[in-house]
């Protein structure tokens, strides 16, 4: 294999596992809006939250890899559920842009907060399982990285079973459709936002957790960063799609790595944000985003 | 109202006059007093109080000392402690407080240069040495003309240093010749070392094969590491903090890149260890000032008696206050008197003093020229490999 080719595949591998990492939050993101038309910017602090639980409990309560992962799962759903409950209910029929700035408020409330609980100080995630490294030939993966691809693909797989197979899920397209007409209808519409909250915070903290796996270290402001580049990533596939999410962050993570890998690692960050901006410029839809006219 | 205001500049020029001929007054009677008092302002409180505190006890150390041996001038020394709940405004307070109320004749401290660079302008209008035990911004003691300032002075080696010594260590101990360089673009401390040691490596005939960049804060680093394995270096130089270099080094490992990493004191954290793994940290090696393993006397009877003072192992911060506090005791020796400038002036010129870590000498920039380690890690164990004087 020459040279090139070989970076190039490396590339590819090293592009895919982040952004399977960004995938997993931007589907958190891609639900929120789907429903209550929020962005949700407290989001990527909630994938904090949940790492922060999977960490207690390896540490504190010595359980395995994959009840941690469902431990924080819950853990972040319920604290999904309070924040709604608190500090989005009461803004519902508020203007959009009040809501979006009380979104920023939970966000530093989130972060500051769990400075004040946790200490800044970063912590190291204990090994949960070990990793095992892969070679192809000249090609390197290891298993974490599997994990990670593995996990996201499950958890987007059972999300769209969610949303287009159960009642419950119809109920949420309901209401993301026309939310006046869904209560006519006798939906619950407080119980679907709730549940809505439940499973995109619970798919951040198994973000949350698989990157404290995989980085070995959480923080209190670990969310920030990830939290804008999901945020990008659901953009970039069409906020609202649930696969435009998961192929959103995909390509985001490969065009990070393949600018850092062929260009200069100094432009990653300006290209990520760039492709936001050609986005929101040339298909503002998003990638898989139809152009629908929108609902007054 | 007005009439009131002129009053009060009135009152105000004759307190400034006042105190200013208090100040003369003072010194005479300080003369007389049995005491020197050395002013120590540090971030005893907030987010690096663990470097204030550690300097402070390697201070109080050296003067002790002092006092134990009958004083200094047949004189004993008071240390006058002064929190700057490591805020650089505070400090600011906390310094103007030490030089106008206390009347101290020297300062020992900050820890942090940002609280340094705050108190610096006050002990140069009051003509009153000042000491950084662990300041290394090399700004600290010129002022922006690139000119000395008379007052101010350090403990520490400066930061462009460590790149020097590490370069050295480079072509001399690994003989390696070609290098990458990955470097955290969000840090000025960051990228001057790596602007130096890129400039003392070439200069020694090496060569940088890329020259990589992250920010503060990164996960994933793979890409930027797959680009560094590509150019197949011999080793790669790696200025940063541990908090992100722990995940560099153990994703180099991973992707393979299994050359010497070389770093600074950013890197000394035991954390270092616990997120990179064990396994991750062989052939990885950086600068430091301080290690227990030092089998030199001076340094071995420092760690002896830092133990006996204070029943805990003292660390690199705990060495620099203890140094600094030597510097100023030796200084007032050698100026004969109390006096700032005379102290200035004696402190300047400190040749081969004996310190904790060898031997002390100010440069013309008034920054220290002392001997650096270079520790390895093996198996995410530290040990001292050698020691580096330029």
């Amino acid at each position: 294999m020459d040279n090139f080719l070989q970076q190039f595949c490396q590339q590819l591998i090293n592009g895919i596992s982040l952004g399977s990492i960004y995938a997993l939050i931007a589907l958190g993101y891609t639900m929120i809006y789907g429903i209550i038309k929020l962005i949700n910017f407290a989001h990527g602090d909630i994938y904090m939250i949940g790492a922060y639980f999977g960490f207690f409990a390896t540490t504190q309560l010595g359980v395995g890899f994959i009840p941690a992962i469902i431990i924080a799962m819950a853990g972040a759903a319920i604290v999904g559920i309070i924040i709604e409950r608190i500090a989005y209910r009461p803004m519902r029929n508020a203007p959009r842009i009040a809501i979006l700035i009380t979104a920023i408020g939970v966000s530093f409330f989130l972060e500051y907060g769990m400075i004040l609980l946790v200490s800044p100080q970063p912590r190291t995630f204990p090994a949960v399982f070990s990793p095992t490294v892969y070679h192809m030939g000249p090609l390197v993966a290891n298993s974490q990285q599997l994990v990670i691809l593995i996990s996201a693909l499950i958890l987007m797989v059972t999300l769209s079973y969610i949303v287009n197979s159960t009642k419950a899920g119809k109920a949420m397209r309901a209401v993301s459709f026309d939310a006046d007409a869904a209560r006519l209808m006798g939906i619950n519409i407080d119980k679907v936002i709730s549940m809505t909250f439940a499973l995109g915070s619970a798919l951040a903290a198994a973000g949350g957790v698989l990157v404290g796996v995989y980085y070995n270290s959480i923080d209190p402001l670990m969310g920030m960063m990830p939290g804008l580049k999901a945020f990008v990533a659901a953009v970039l596939g069409g906020i609202g799609i649930i696969p435009g999410a998961m192929m959103g962050g995909i390509i985001l993570g490969v065009v990070e790595a393949m600018v850092s890998g062929f260009l200069s690692s100094t432009f990653r960050d300006a290209a990520a944000f760039g492709i936001l901006i050609l986005i929101l410029l040339y298909k503002p839809a998003g990638l898989l985003g139809k152009n629908v006219r929108e609902k007054v | 109202m007005k009439k009131w205001k002129k009053f009060a500049t009135a009152a105000l020029a004759a307190m400034v006059c006042a105190s200013v001929m208090a100040g003369c007054g003072g010194k005479k009677e300080e003369a007389k007093s049995n005491e020197i008092k050395i002013g120590a302002s540090f971030e005893l409180t907030g987010n690096v109080a663990n470097y204030g505190k550690a300097i402070l006890s390697g201070a109080k150390m050296a003067f002790d000392e002092a006092n134990a041996k009958g004083g200094v001038l047949g004189k004993k020394i008071v240390v006058i402690e002064s929190d700057n709940k490591s805020e650089p405004s505070e400090s600011g307070n906390s310094i103007t407080k030490l030089v106008t109320q206390d009347k101290v004749v020297a300062i020992v401290g900050p820890a942090t240069s940002g609280c340094v660079a705050a108190g610096s302008p006050i002990t140069e209008a009051n003509k009153i040495p000042h000491i950084a035990p662990s300041g290394t911004a090399p700004g600290l003691t010129v002022d922006n003309n690139g000119k000395v300032k008379p007052f101010m002075f350090r403990a520490c080696f400066i930061d462009p240093f460590q790149g020097q010594v590490m370069a050295h260590f480079a072509s001399n101990t690994l003989k390696v010749k070609n290098v990458a360089i990955l470097m955290d673009s969000s840090s000025d401390y960051s990228k001057g070392l790596a602007q130096v040691f890129q400039a003392t490596l070439e200069k020694a005939g090496g060569k940088i094969v890329t020259k990589e960049a992250f920010l503060s804060k990164d996960l994933d680093f793979k890409a930027s590491l797959t680009k560094i394995k590509a150019t197949n270096p011999e080793a790669v130089y790696v200025p940063g903090y541990y908090e992100e270099v722990s995940k560099i080094i153990k994703q180099a490992r991973e992707i393979g890149l299994n050359v010497p990493m070389m770093g600074c004191d950013g890197w000394e954290s035991p954390k270092l260890a616990e997120i990179a793994g064990k396994d991750a940290l062989n052939n990885c090696y950086y600068v430091s000032a301080f290690s227990a393993q030092d089998t030199d006397p001076s340094v071995q009877a420092f760690i002896k008696a830092y133990k006996e003072k204070y029943q805990k192992d003292p660390d690199i911060f705990a060495m620099q206050g203890y140094n600094a506090g030597l510097v100023v005791v030796d200084s007032i020796k050698r100026a004969g008197s109390t006096d700032g400038t005379a102290i200035a002036k004696a402190m300047a010129a400190t040749k081969d003093l004996p310190v904790a870590s060898g031997k002390l000498t100010y440069d013309a920039n008034h920054n220290p020229i002392i001997s650096a380690l270079i520790i390895s890690l093996d198996g995410g164990v530290p040990s001292l490999k050698e020691k580096i004087s330029l």
